[in-house]
């Protein structure tokens, strides 16, 4: 996955610069080559971070198996591994392993980490796929509504929802949706992407991307895909309503921005009508900017995945990070935390690009 | 419906006198109008309850947060609310009032240290890197923004790791969690004082401080200090809020605080995981919502100062004299706008997108 998301980024800024560098002296170009270059000491400093935090306690091999094992094969282990190594040596033959995709064999079943990412990614990216969505359709139109009604019963109802959204983790709304859609009422199911006959299923088919929607229409069986879209709900709309929250709020600003603009003063003493004054002249503008935003989002999106797949038994990436973490597997969580960081980089980068495409404000 | 509030801020205030009129909040509550007024005040009661709780949480509380059985033997575990256990008892056999009254301590203190930890670290480097610039500043800046836009979650559990190995003491779990926060919120602080040194260093009062021979730490402590702190408060309650969500984060994952040691809000939701499928509803929604209710005060309060600090969030008619500043800080912790894109702070003190 981490090769496929570098090359269109790269790709896109290929046609990008001579644009622009006929029209102000490179700008873009520039601006896109610095912000690709910043995306290594990005990743080298979290990378680096990560690896001499986990380090500072001692070997992952002692901390996962010691008392288990007897010293002197505890001690084998750890030198086999490589773990006796002085630090300043095993730190360079991890960022060489790095360079080369590999972060890593997990301690508890003896996994690559990138193998771990290729079997859960699809299960969290079709999460946050869902969750996306959930968001903006609750954010976006509520935000709208809040900007206009400003400093009015609906607009403060709306802040107090935007703050709830936030202030409730994400494992106590699944919880409070389970309670009251899944065990109370009895419409959803508990936990887990697809029940057990879906899954088996699902698994029989050739090449599959493990994105179950697809897989499921791909089969051409509805229950199928009636069963795994109604595994995806809850955990959809716990994780929806975190960033809808953000959502919410980001655009009651900005349109309340655009409202008090002189150009929407000017449209509305010219005798342009309310409605096509809020959506050609106050929202549309107002929304651009978001669009770029979104994209940062994904490190919410992630912190907040973590939580909701354990919540919800939806084996992606952030449920098995908690299964790691609670058989003290720190090969693997240092694995998955510097992947995620190369994920976060890599898409900062892409927001920026697609920001700087959209506003040229934001390249000068 | 009273349109814009006038405008004194602390540093006008009228003839200059320090009253009680002037102190922080009671200054914003005497400026607010309207729904402003109404959240801050709910934001503030939300807040003193929780204070109140903590602090009073030995009286208030019937059991101790670790006893399991009292003179007529055990609680026995998952018990209905009764008149003895007014919430019912968890899985492990604890009483869910007295572990929910005893949970406000937990935050409080890891809410203290982390942004005693996280302020004084933050300001301390952003006021340096500020000040003196050159390449410490400009590895810092860079060092400061990848944290910043890493998932805090993640990197409190891998600080949490370190501190504590996942496992602890109350001391130990409270400033591993404390620490790991810390961690996370050092950028935020060192961003918007960094941002303000460098605007403050060439003004002409720092100038002149300089000619007349002033020291480089009279200037920063004296000078600039003073006048970069302006937006901190905001930042202070925002990291008091996300403090509870990441304590309740770790805990909910296992790395939080062992529930012999103290009693924590996450750690009682894990464990009452398992219980909502077979209904039982009491363990888990009470920590959840003394959760919520908190974070949700302290937000309230954050916020209602935020609009109030700012003319163009205060009152209808001021509002809008252009599109909002680039910088935001967003409660999710991603950054937002120009400040991100180039790799430097935003403009002094934009906070902007979360008042709103």
């Amino acid at each position: 996955m981490t090769t496929t998301t570098t090359e269109p980024a790269t790709g896109s800024t290929e046609p990008a610069a001579p644009a622009a560098r006929r029209k102000n002296g490179g700008g873009l170009g520039s601006y896109l080559l610095i912000r690709f270059l910043l995306i290594f000491p990005t990743i080298f400093i979290l990378v680096t971070t990560v690896f001499f935090l986990m380090r500072a306690t001692g070997d992952p091999i002692t901390a996962a198996l010691g008392g288990r094992l007897p010293a002197d094969q505890l001690q084998q282990r750890v030198h086999e591994a490589g773990y006796d190594r002085p630090l300043i040596a095993q730190y360079f033959s991890y960022l060489g392993d790095i360079a080369h995709g590999d972060f890593g064999t997990t301690l508890s079943d003896r996994r690559p980490v990138v193998d771990v990412l290729k079997t859960f990614g699809a299960a969290s990216l079709e999460l946050a796929v869902y969750s996306l969505l959930v968001a903006f359709i609750v954010g976006i139109p509520l935000g709208l509504v809040a900007a206009y009604k400003r400093d009015k019963g609906p607009d403060a109802g709306l802040r107090v929802f935007a703050i709830l959204c936030y202030a409730t983790p994400p494992f106590f709304s699944g919880l409070l949706l389970k309670l009251i859609f899944s065990v109370g009422l009895g419409w959803l199911p508990v936990a887990g992407r697809a029940s057990t006959g879906t899954e088996i299923e699902l698994s029989t088919l050739p090449n599959a991307t493990n994105f179950y929607l697809i897989d499921a229409i791909r089969l051409g069986d509805s229950e199928a895909i009636k069963d795994v879209l109604q595994h995806a709900v809850l955990p959809s709309v716990t994780l929806g309503l975190l960033v809808a929250g953000i959502f919410l709020r980001l655009v009651r600003t900005n349109v309340i921005g655009t409202l008090g603009s002189g150009y929407v003063e000017a449209a509305r003493s010219r005798g342009v009508a309310e409605s096509r004054l809020l959506r050609k002249h106050a929202y549309r503008p107002a929304l651009i900017p978001i669009i770029t935003v979104i994209g940062l989002q994904i490190a919410a999106l992630l912190g907040g995945a973590v939580l909701t797949e354990t919540t919800f038994e939806w084996k992606g990436l952030g449920f098995q990070l908690a299964q790691y973490l609670t058989a003290r597997d720190f090969v693997a969580v240092q694995g998955i935390v510097a992947l995620l960081a190369v994920i976060v980089a890599l898409t900062n980068f892409i927001v920026d690009i697609i920001a700087a495409l959209i506003d040229p404000r934001v390249r000068y | 419906m009273a349109t814009a509030t006038p405008t004194p801020t602390p540093a006008a205030a009228p003839g200059g006198r320090r009253t009680w009129r002037t102190l922080p909040v009671v200054l914003q509550l005497r400026q607010s109008v309207g729904l402003q007024r109404g959240m801050l005040v709910a934001g503030l009661v939300l807040t003193g309850i929780f204070l109140f709780t903590a602090i009073f949480a030995p009286l208030l509380a019937p059991y101790e947060f670790d006893q399991l059985r009292d003179a007529n033997g055990p609680f026995g575990a998952q018990a209905h609310p009764s008149s003895n256990h007014l919430l019912g008892t968890t899985v492990g056999g604890y009483d869910v009032l007295s572990r929910v009254i005893w949970g406000t301590r937990t935050a409080l203190a890891v809410i203290v240290v982390a942004v005693l930890l996280s302020f004084f670290a933050g300001v301390l480097l952003g006021l340096v890197s500020g000040y003196f610039g050159g390449w410490l500043d400009r590895v810092l800046v860079v060092v400061c923004d990848a944290i910043y836009a890493f998932p805090a979650l993640l990197l409190s559990i891998v600080v949490a790791i370190v501190i504590s190995g996942g496992q602890s003491s109350l001391l130990g779990g409270i400033l591993a969690a404390a620490i790991s926060i810390t961690v996370v919120f050092i950028p935020q602080y060192f961003r918007v004082v960094r941002a303000e040194t460098v605007r403050i260093k060439s003004e002409a009062f720092v100038e002149s401080a300089r000619v007349i021979g002033a020291s480089n730490g009279r200037i920063m402590a004296r000078h600039v200090l003073r006048n970069a702190t302006r937006t901190l408060p905001l930042i202070l309650t925002l990291n008091c809020s996300e403090a509870i969500l990441t304590l309740a984060g770790l805990g909910f994952l296992g790395f939080g605080i062992q529930p012999t040691a103290a009693a924590e809000w996450g750690y009682d939701l894990k464990q009452s995981l398992a219980d909502v499928s077979s209904g039982i509803w009491w363990t888990s929604i009470f920590p959840g919502v003394a959760i919520v209710l908190t974070v949700l005060g302290i937000t309230l309060v954050g916020e209602s100062l935020n609009d109030l600090a700012d003319p163009r969030l205060r009152g209808r008619r001021a509002a809008g004299d252009g599109p909002p500043p680039a910088g935001t800080v967003e409660p999710g912790g991603a950054v937002v706008g120009s400040g991100l894109a180039t790799g430097m702070p935003d403009a002094p003190g934009a906070i902007e997108g979360y008042s709103a």
